[in-house]
Parts: structure tokens; C-alpha cells; sequence
């Protein structure tokens, strides 16, 4: 954010439960200056956040608001971060799209590994910022796992799997969470960056992966989509019109508890309370995601939450094959919600069953 | 509803104390201008961070919900405390609002008032006006009326008073079991029509009174006159609601004619402008440092937080001032959201 979510106080945030906020580092950068942040106690004194809060590096976004290319080394990318004064602070990586191929992954892995020294180096204030490493290398397992090495052994307080959330096919992508999460120490935050939809959440979490960011709850919220239990809702339906139960039934939030969908579809892409108020409550959900992650794997129940949770999203077991072989490596049984078919067509990829033996299943 | 004057002051002005739906609230009184019933830019559960009970009263465009809210499904929902999921606040409908459903007086005519709105231009019947009052179940509402701008000719002006008294009567023989009933007078800038309108709604059966077609192009100059001609035909135990004033002037001429209620355009001009009041509330805290503009030549009632002098500037917006924004933010952080375009520094103007 640029010192604010689009359209929250910092005390709906924490009334919704936000325990950490993402700062962009760029867009501070620009508008109002590090320095200037610095000077004034610090990002968290300057929007008077009391939580924690996380910056990422700036190089992910280079793309000028003001017609200036600006070129940021490791060493600038840490010292801008000091000075905005986040609790957790990324390294600089050279981050390359998944879809592209040839030399320019490795170079960008290689050159990732070169840049931590140097942020480690550039860090002014390890005791109170936690610097996070940022694993590279494309979807390639080999680059990666040298990347994973290179980062695990510079002892850092944790570690981002890096430069996914772009192009790359789904089945692609959870195998590179599951090769990171698998190699990268266990006692140390895991941290997905760009990650995203609920679905993609709760796999990754299933891989062991612990943190997440991403745009998409309030992004979505301004196109007038709200998240529930099944996937979306889309409030710019001439359908919500007339329709007077809530957003999400079993939502606590006060969107939920006070407004109707018709209500919400009277303000959506015409008035700017709409994006207010569904940003608040997939803000909320994505809280509640969290929680119930949380406490499911505390208390000894995680399969089940993902049963239900992938039961209310595909109500006719049509689950991806990619959540489904995801699942498998992760060792959560989720055949209770998979309709028959394929449950076995994703069982026959992993085992050598004869169609003989299938039938009898 | 019930309304009772508590003190006169030398003039026209008077202090009271209305009660509306489970409010209690001291007039004069501003009521907070809203859009489809939320207010522009504070977000629902953010109200109860507003003073209460004088921040209990909203004003009501019953025309903002034609755009994609029929008043079947409000009424099924049950009206606009359901709606909007408001319990401890009371609604005051108007036809018009003075940012976005403007009264069209050149295409009003015998059948209906034509208003200017983000869905084209409408034509409302009194009886369609009525449906959307009983729908929507306001505490208290004001009839349909022709408002007219200052420049219409005299016929059209007495056109517009004979209409306005004729749709009055239609809306009151429709009118809902509940919601207090205020009687439009218009007139223009006309003083004889004026008092004409007001002389004959007040021999009607209503509440109290709402005065309007103000604000639509007569000058602060005119405007007590034309108050004192509509104030001296009505009975003084019953309130007065004006619409369309915007400066804290021009409420306090309203209030010293004698009006009791107001909606004002002001706030939400201020917060999309980016400004702060600052004037002192408190007669003890006005002194001659405060009332001088400083060498800058910056107004004493207000601040431009755009401006670039507040950047470092970490004290709060008004020193000791008990609001959400005042005790939580600076000067310097609502000056940035202002510079990068963020709602957050609309939200938190309005509050203030």
C-alpha cells in the first residue's frame, strides 16, 4: 500500500483482524521520500499503524510514474527500507516472468545470490528489521535448489519463494512452492509472495508455506467481485438487483451482518462506497481464511478443513488436477470431495494401476 | 415526531429541541448529506466516531436509489434502516440533493418534477415520489415541489407555488401512517410569492415546514428577505428545514431568520477539496492571533492540506479537537494520501 488501504482506517484494519500490511516500497519511495518517513519516526508512527508491517524491496515495479527510470542497487533498495523502518524488510532480487526461457533464468538466480550479500552488508538495522532472502530461478527444480542453498546458508530470519503469481501454469507452480517449502528450513517463515487467490492459499499451505501478499481481495473488490465460501460473487450482476440475503451468509463482518446484495449492487462501479464496503469484507474473508488455517492445523484438523473448504468451492467434486496432485505431495486426503472419476484419473497419473484393477475400485 | 422551542434569542433565532424516532437532538441542527443513504466518503461503522446525538440525522435523496435499487426490494428489505443498516440514525427525505439530483425547472411541468441526475433526467409524480416514501419510511419527509431558479419569469414562478400546493395536498392524501410530513413552500426570489406559498401551507396539516428552492442561484444578499416572508406567515411551534445553503455564513442567516434544520453542501465541497476547519469553535478561544491571517494570507477558518507546508507538519489537524482524525493522524499523513490520490484522506476530512 502507499501508506494506506485503499479506503480503510487503520482502525477498521485491526478491528477486521490485520496483523501485518504490506508497504510498497516504491510508491513510498516516490511520494512522500523515505527520508521524509524517516525523519518522521518511522512508517508505522507516520499512519499510525501499532502491527507489524512488511516493505518489499522496490524492484518489482519499475515502471515510472514520473517519466524517470530509476535504478535501484541492493545497497539503495536496503537503505530506503531502513529508513521507512518496516519490521520485515525483502532483499533485492532479480526477478524474472515464469513464461520466459533460456540463460536470463540462471543469470537472474546467480545474480540473486550475489545481491543478498550485499543487502546483508547494506543492512544498517538487523537487530529491529528482519531481513527476508528471496528465492529465484524460475521453474526450473535445479536453479532453484541452488538458489535455496545459496540463501539457507547466509542464516537469514526468513525466506520468500519468489518470481511465481505471473504466467505460469498452476501445475508448475505448486511444484516450485513444494520443492522450496520441502528444502527451506522448518523452524523459519516461509513466505509466497503475490499469492493470491484462496484457493492458491490453501494449497501452499498445505505445502507448508506461512505468509502470503497480494492485491487481489480489494483489486477485486473495485471490479464490484465479492470472495465467498464458493469462489465469487459478482455484484454487478443485474441478478443482485433484487437479491436481499447478504454477501456471504456464514460472514461475520459488518458488510455481511448489515447490507444486502441489492443494496451492494446499487453502489458497485457507480459509488465509491461500493469498493469501500467490499473491500472490507474480502479483507475480512481473507482474515477469517487465515484464522481458520491457523487454528484447523493447531488443532489437529486441517484435513478437514480443506475438505470443506474445497467442498463448498467445487459442490460437484470437479476439483483442478493441479489441487488435487498438490495435495497428494502434501499428504492431505482429499478423496472424500473429489467426484470418483477424478480422484482416479489423478491417482493414475501418480500410480501405474491397469484399467482392469480401476474398474474394480 | 415532536419539536419544542427552548429559548428566543432577540431576533429570529431560536434553540430547541427535536424529537425523532429515538433521537433527541438540540436545533439548530445540520443534518450530514448523503449518498444512497451512506454518507459520501465515511464508511457506515466509522459513524459512531462522529459526536452523537447531533450527528443522528441524515439527509435523504429518495431519487439517489432509482439507479439500480427498486422500491419494491427496499420495501421487502423494510425500509432504510434495514436498508442501510443505520438503527441510531433518523432520515429526513427531500426530493433534491445539492450535488447530484438538481430540480430541471424547464422541463418540470404539470405532471411531475424533472430533476438532473447521474440516470438522465427524471420526471417524478407525486405519486411515484409517494412510493418511494413509503418505501423507504423516512422519520420525516418534505412533499414534492416545483423549485425554480432566482431568473424564472413571474409566471413561471406563480406556476411553480400554485403547483407546489396542489402536489403538497396529493402527497399528504397519499401520505404513509408514519414519517412527519414538512410542507414545501417555494417562490423564487419573489417576496409576495413567497409569503403567498407560505401563508397557504400553513393553514395545512403538516409538521413543520421545508423552504426550498434555495440555492439555486438567488444571492446571500436576497436571501433574508425572502426568509423573513416565508418565516413571518408560519406558526412558530413548528420547525423549519432549509436545503442548498452552503457557508457557515449563510447557515447562520438561515438561523438567525429563524430556520431550525439544515443541509449544506459545504462539508462535502471542503473534503473533496482537500481542506481542514480550523476556525475556533469556542467564543473563549477566538482571540486576535487566530482571526488575522498570517503572512502567508491563508484563511483562519480553514487549511489546504494539499499544501506543501504541511509535509513535515506532525501535529494533529486541530490542537486538542477529540475527533477519530484529530486524535489519530497528522497533518503530515493526510497530506500525503492527498497527494497520492488515496479515498483514505476523503474519509478522514469528513469526519473531521
Amino acid at each position: 500500500m502507499a501508506g494506506t488501504i485503499k479506503g480503510l482506517a487503520t482502525y477498521q484494519l485491526e478491528e477486521i483482524g490485520c496483523q501485518i500490511i504490506l508497504g510498497n516500497t516504491y510508491h513510498l519511495a516516490l511520494r512522500p521520500t523515505s527520508e521524509l518517513i524517516d525523519e518522521l519516526g518511522g512508517l508505522h508512527k507516520f499512519m499510525n499503524w501499532p502491527r507489524a508491517l512488511l516493505t518489499d524491496s522496490g524492484g518489482f515495479q519499475m515502471s515510472p510514474v514520473d517519466g524517470k527510470p530509476m535504478l535501484l542497487t541492493p545497497e539503495e533498495s536496503i537503505q530506503i527500507q531502513n529508513r521507512i523502518g518496516a519490521d520485515i524488510i525483502m532483499a533485492l532480487d532479480d526477478v524474472v516472468k515464469t513464461t520466459i526461457t533460456g540463460p536470463r533464468i540462471e543469470e537472474a538466480m546467480y545474480r540473486t545470490l550475489r545481491w543478498i550479500d550485499r543487502c546483508i552488508a547494506a543492512h544498517k538495522r538487523p537487530h529491529d528489521q528482519n531481513l527476508f532472502g528471496i528465492v529465484q530461478g524460475g521453474l526450473d527444480p535445479v536453479l532453484r535448489d541452488i538458489c535455496v542453498r545459496g540463501l539457507v546458508d547466509r542464516n537469514l530470519p526468513g525466506y520468500a519463494i519468489g518470481g511465481l503469481a505471473g504466467g505460469e501454469d498452476k501445475d508448475s507452480f505448486w511444484r516450485v512452492v513444494a520443492q522450496c517449502t520441502a528444502t527451506l528450513p522448518e523452524d523459519k517463515p516461509r513466505y509466497v509472495m503475490g499469492v493470491g487467490y484462496p484457493l492458491d492459499i490453501v494449497v501452499c499451505s498445505a505445502l507448508g508455506a506461512d505468509m502470503y501478499d497480494c492485491v487481489y481481495p480489494t483489486r477485486t473488490a473495485r471490479f464490484g467481485t465479492a470472495l465467498v465460501p464458493e469462489g465469487v460473487l459478482k455484484l454487478k450482476h443485474r441478478a443482485m438487483a433484487e437479491d436481499t440475503r447478504p454477501i456471504d451468509p456464514t460472514c461475520a463482518c459488518m458488510v455481511c451482518k448489515n447490507y444486502t446484495r441489492a443494496y451492494i449492487h446499487s453502489l458497485v462501479t457507480k459509488d465509491a462506497m461500493g469498493s469501500q464496503l467490499l473491500s472490507f469484507h474480502n479483507l475480512y474473508y481473507m482474515m477469517q481464511l487465515s484464522k481458520n488455517l491457523h487454528s484447523s492445523i493447531v488443532q489437529g484438523k486441517f484435513p478437514e478443513f480443506v475438505c470443506n473448504f474445497l467442498q463448498k468451492m467445487f459442490p460437484k467434486g470437479d476439483i483442478p488436477e493441479w489441487v488435487c496432485n498438490a495435495m497428494e505431495v502434501a499428504e492431505i486426503d482429499i478423496s472424500s470431495c473429489c467426484a470418483p472419476f477424478r480422484y482416479i484419473q489423478a491417482t493414475k497419473v501418480q500410480s501405474n494401476l491397469n484399467e482392469d484393477e480401476i474398474q474394480a475400485v | 415526531m415532536k419539536f419544542v422551542v427552548k429559548a428566543w434569542s432577540n431576533g429570529g433565532a431560536r434553540a430547541g429541541i427535536l424529537h425523532l424516532g429515538t433521537s433527541t437532538i438540540d436545533t439548530p441542527s445540520l443534518l450530514l448529506s448523503t449518498r444512497k443513504g451512506l454518507p459520501h466518503f465515511i464508511s457506515p461503522d466509522l459513524l459512531s466516531c462522529l459526536p452523537a446525538p447531533e450527528s443522528r440525522l441524515l439527509h435523504v435523496s429518495p431519487l439517489h436509489f432509482l439507479e439500480g435499487l427498486s422500491m419494491k426490494t427496499i420495501s421487502k428489505i423494510g425500509g432504510l434502516h434495514q436498508l442501510l443498516g443505520l438503527h441510531d440514525h433518523c432520515f429526513v427525505a427531500v426530493p433534491r440533493d445539492s450535488i447530484q439530483c438538481l430540480p430541471e425547472a424547464n422541463s418540470t411541468n404539470k405532471i411531475g418534477a424533472s430533476f438532473e441526475t447521474p440516470c438522465g433526467r427524471l420526471l417524478i409524480k407525486p405519486v411515484e415520489y409517494m412510493e418511494m416514501i413509503s418505501s423507504t419510511r423516512p422519520e420525516l419527509w418534505a412533499t414534492l415541489a416545483d423549485e425554480v431558479p432566482a431568473w424564472v419569469s413571474d409566471k413561471r414562478n406563480k406556476t411553480s407555488v400554485d403547483r407546489t400546493i396542489k402536489w403538497l395536498d396529493e402527497c399528504i392524501s397519499i401520505s404513509p401512517a408514519s414519517g412527519a410530513v414538512f410542507g414545501a413552500i417555494v417562490g423564487g426570489s419573489s417576496l409576495e410569492e413567497r409569503r403567498r406559498c407560505a401563508q397557504e401551507v400553513a393553514t395545512r396539516n403538516v409538521s413543520g415546514y421545508w423552504v426550498g428552492g434555495l440555492g439555486l442561484g438567488e444571492s446571500m444578499d436576497e436571501r433574508p428577505a425572502l426568509l423573513n416572508a416565508v418565516i413571518e406567515a408560519l406558526p412558530e411551534e413548528k420547525p423549519r428545514l432549509i436545503c442548498g445553503l452552503g457557508l457557515p455564513e449563510e447557515i447562520l442567516q438561515g438561523i438567525a431568520a429563524g430556520v431550525d434544520i439544515f443541509e449544506s453542501t459545504y462539508i462535502y465541497h471542503l473534503t473533496l477539496g482537500g481542506f481542514a476547519l480550523t476556525f475556533p469553535l469556542d467564543r473563549t478561544q477566538i482571540n486576535a492571533s487566530n482571526l488575522v491571517p498570517s503572512d502567508v494570507g491563508s484563511d483562519p477558518r480553514k487549511i489546504n492540506l494539499r499544501a506543501t507546508v504541511f509535509r513535515k507538519d506532525t501535529t494533529s489537524i486541530v490542537e486538542g479537537c477529540t475527533c477519530y482524525t484529530c486524535r489519530n493522524h497528522t497533518r503530515a499523513y493526510i497530506n500525503h494520501l492527498l497527494n497520492v490520490h488515496e479515498m483514505l484522506a476523503q474519509i478522514l476530512l469528513e469526519m473531521l
